[in-house]
């Protein structure tokens, strides 16, 4: 064979192999690859997550199925794990879900199988007075700072408690739904722990998520255990309230038919509306809406968009929608400049500060100059965006669903008191909502008297009249906090300041 | 698009394109470091994006160690980020020199797909090298340059929609004369004769005493450089440093070096062009996450009419 013709065919499928794997591992980097898919359809955001791909669409048919012959038999789980083959089950599906399956199917027919190898059934291991609570947390990446601080109140209101609840010593794990190669929370990761916690016979409260997307692939996993979480940040509303959302929620995260999750903050329903309202205050007369097209983000952008509309805003947006950034732009210049030749009052921005929220805040800073006015939800509520977006960050305003910290009265003023004490620095916003998800675990525990995960999450959605240090509150049936109260603050000095408290608009 | 009569929509535009032509001018500098190695070796350097990232990570701490802000005295500014420029070469060049020695060249007669991976691992690791200095989120790089307008300020037509400001002449006014000092370099130098040759026929041109070891290497050299000054110029243009950003920037220039024809010059600084020119309009014109799709589409479209790209049809006179 002559060289030229020798190197001509190498450089074809050369090239053609570098495309391949380009686009492969393009696919494998990208974190937007999941989150892009999450707002429009619930169902695409779960195929990243092999194990919870079938689970929300219906419990008979579920690769997960060590869970799911737990919940068609809750009376299995109830017995303590002994006589849980889903234990068992659901640890090899950590690994291969379509292995799982089988295995699943063959436990749930012959427990007895199950129970013989010793290894495969954690169930047996179980300590009858032990319960232990974990939560599950991005702490790699630059939301560590935030849930460094929302461990530090989990790990304080159990020791307040003398790790007891009840007659039971309580452990705690502190589980990350992050990678280091995204920098963020990632789905594979997140279903991962969720079913670490279900095949873990001493698990009974699952503290999590942080993001609300994370929540998506988790809840379904753990509704099947009955395994009762409860989280201290998501703020999605489709996660739990009917009519909220899309049309198919939450009822799609309950392939057991009974809810298992909670939150203690307040869900963006209220946040978006109240956001709204602000900007109304504000003196803004149109606003231009952006989200970064996460669950979350663009979630919250659409209730602030509807909101406005409903109160007399013009929304300058093409088409009046909320419109998506590339999370991972080099630049946003020229959306700067499509933004300029709209002439808004107000930039709003639903999403998170790990979405590139600093450099299109430097941007719009610098394209539009000082005039509108830049505005976002709870997701930039954090040190990490001032930081990123340095001197742009500056006359911002951020809404928060709940009060900082430091705006927290009775019972909230004395743990931040003792926070500080303990800990010898500031706690970040979602520091208590934290320390109040351990301590109504503690307390739902407390009152179930059994080990008994059924049970359990039953007496946290019960949680009637809490005193916390958010105040008195109570989880209604869908298992939100019956709290309402919003903060707005604003970047001052480099600085979160809160302004004022915020109501919804109506 | 909003713009009120003919004038106005027009400004916008022109507005537009200089952004596009701004954002071009940094992906065609890593664009050019991806072309030189595959003209010379046919091997697709993944690990370039990730380098010129660390160009970024490494030109930010050189900045910051020189407690550089901007009212830093003017000459020394001017000074002290000119010292900053050539060390973030000198580092990213070396950089790739040692990666060359170390991951690339044991494989050089190993099957095809080998040095690809191996690329691909390399680019992993620059990743992870760039996280552990930086940390995971996007952080605050210096607004070290003057941002005056040159339209309103400087040329005094008031009221204009356009803006050109001194930031964006800064990164052609850096980009285009390091392009041009490589094109006469290849073109113009014994050493450039010698990498032509190499690119031509490796075994023929080292029976007529060509180090291809060293040719290589010097190759590997250049790129790595003129990727230390795109992550500067990046730092200083858009003032956010990010982990990740050689991934997508690795990207973008790759495909205007395959748009360009890849293995010619010329076609990566015109491929990254036309590149930054469409991800602006497409920003402008669409929502801002079609502009991956967008731009993509417009690869395989010339893709589709001229495979070798642009301006690729010269197969023989590589580099």
């Amino acid at each position: 064979m002559k060289p030229v013709s020798r190197r001509s065919f190498l450089r074809v499928s050369g090239l053609g192999a570098a495309a391949a794997i380009l686009s492969a591992c393009g696919g494998a980097a990208s974190p937007t690859a999941a989150p892009t898919a999450a707002p429009t359809k619930p169902a695409a955001a779960a195929t990243t997550a092999p194990a919870a791909t079938s689970a929300p669409a219906g419990g008979a048919a579920t690769p997960t199925t060590g869970a799911a012959a737990a919940a068609t038999k809750p009376a299995a789980a109830a017995t303590g794990g002994a006589a849980t083959p889903a234990a068992g089950a659901t640890s090899a599906a950590g690994t291969t879900p379509a292995a799982g399956a089988t295995a699943g199917a063959a436990a749930a027919t012959k427990p007895a199988a199950a129970g013989t190898t010793t290894a495969a059934a954690p169930a047996g291991a179980g300590n009858p007075n032990t319960i232990k609570i974990v939560s599950s947390l991005p702490r790699t990446g630059s939301s560590k700072g935030q849930t460094d601080t929302i461990v530090n109140s989990i790990k304080m209101a159990l020791e307040e408690a003398n790790n007891k609840a009840g007659s039971f010593t309580l452990t705690y794990d502190d589980l990350d739904d992050a990678t280091a190669a995204k920098g963020a929370w990632d789905a594979g990761k997140e279903a991962e722990n969720a079913q670490k916690a279900v095949a873990d016979p001493d698990v009974m409260v699952y503290i999590g998520t942080f993001n609300s997307g994370a929540a998506k692939v988790s809840i379904p996993i753990l509704n099947q255990a009955s395994l009762v979480m409860i989280s201290p940040a998501n703020t999605y509303p489709g996660l739990t309230k009917p009519g909220k959302g899309e049309a198919n929620e939450p009822k799609v995260y309950q392939p057991s038919g009974k809810p298992n999750y909670t939150r203690v903050v307040p869900a963006d329903d209220i946040q978006g509306s109240a956001a709204a309202g602000w900007a109304k205050d504000l003196g803004a007369k149109s606003v231009y809406v952006l989200d970064d097209t996460e669950l979350y983000g663009h979630g919250i952008a659409v209730v602030f968009t509807d909101t406005a509309k409903k109160i007399g805003l013009t929304v300058a947006n093409s088409g009046g929608v909320s419109e998506g950034i590339d999370t991972k732009a080099q630049d946003y210049r020229a959306l700067a400049q499509k933004i300029k030749a709209t002439n808004p009052d107000m930039v709003y921005f639903g999403g998170i500060t790990q979405n590139n929220a600093g450099k299109l805040w430097k941007d719009l800073r610098n394209v539009l100059g000082d005039k509108p006015m830049l505005m976002g939800p709870d997701g930039i509520a954090e040190e990490a965006f001032i930081k990123d977006a340095g001197d742009a960050a500056e006359g911002t305003y951020v809404t928060f669903g709940g009060l900082p910290p430091d705006k927290l009265s009775g019972a909230g003023a004395d743990w931040y008191k003792r926070y500080k004490a303990k800990y010898n620095g500031e706690p970040e916003v979602y520091a208590v909502y934290g320390y109040e998800a351990a301590k109504v675990a503690i307390d739902a525990i407390g009152r179930a008297g059994k080990k008994d995960r059924a049970a359990i999450r039953d007496a946290v959605f019960a949680t009637k009249n809490f005193q916390g240090a958010l105040g008195t509150w109570s989880f209604d049936e869908n298992g939100d906090t019956t709290l309402t109260t919003m903060s707005g603050m604003q970047v001052k000095g480099g600085k979160l300041q809160f302004v004022k408290e915020l109501k919804a608009a109506t | 698009m909003s713009c009120n009569d003919l004038s106005h929509c027009a400004q916008l535009l022109l507005q537009v394109l200089l952004i596009g032509i701004s954002n071009g001018a940094v992906i065609a500098l890593i664009a050019l470091g991806y072309t030189l190695v595959y003209g010379i070796i046919e091997f697709i350097n993944f690990a370039h994006g990730d380098l010129f990232m660390l160009g970024t990570m490494f030109s930010l701490t050189v900045v910051t160690t020189f407690g550089l802000r901007k009212s830093t005295p003017g000459l020394q500014l001017a000074l002290l980020l000119v010292v900053t420029l050539a060390l973030a070469m000198l580092f990213c060049a070396t950089a790739n020199v040692v990666i060359e020695r170390i991951a690339y060249r044991p494989l050089r007669s190993a099957p095809r797909l080998a040095p690809l991976i191996s690329a691909i691992g390399v680019s992993f690791i620059l990743i992870n090298i760039g996280q552990y200095w930086n940390g995971a989120s996007p952080v605050d790089f210096p607004n070290l340059l003057p941002n005056i307008d040159l339209i309103s300020d400087v040329m005094g037509i008031k009221g204009s929609t356009v803006s050109y400001s001194t930031k964006d002449l800064f990164v052609i006014a850096l980009a285009v004369p390091l392009m041009a000092a490589l094109r006469l370099f290849v073109t113009r130098t014994r050493l450039g004769k010698a990498m032509r040759a190499t690119a031509q026929d490796r075994e023929a041109a080292a029976l007529m005493g060509i180090d291809i070891n060293v040719t290589i290497a010097l190759t590997f050299l250049i790129g790595g450089a003129l990727a230390g000054s795109a992550g500067f110029i990046y730092g200083l243009y858009n003032n956010t440093a990010w982990f990740l950003q050689g991934f997508r920037g690795g990207l973008m220039a790759f495909t205007a070096a395959v748009f360009g024809g890849i293995g010619n010059l010329a076609g990566a600084f015109l491929g990254g062009m036309l590149i930054g020119i469409a991800a602006a309009f497409s920003d402008f014109f669409f929502d801002p996450r079609w502009t991956q799709a967008v731009v993509f589409a417009l690869l395989i479209l010339t893709l589709v009419f001229r495979p070798a790209g642009i301006l690729g049809q010269t197969v023989r006179e590589k580099v």
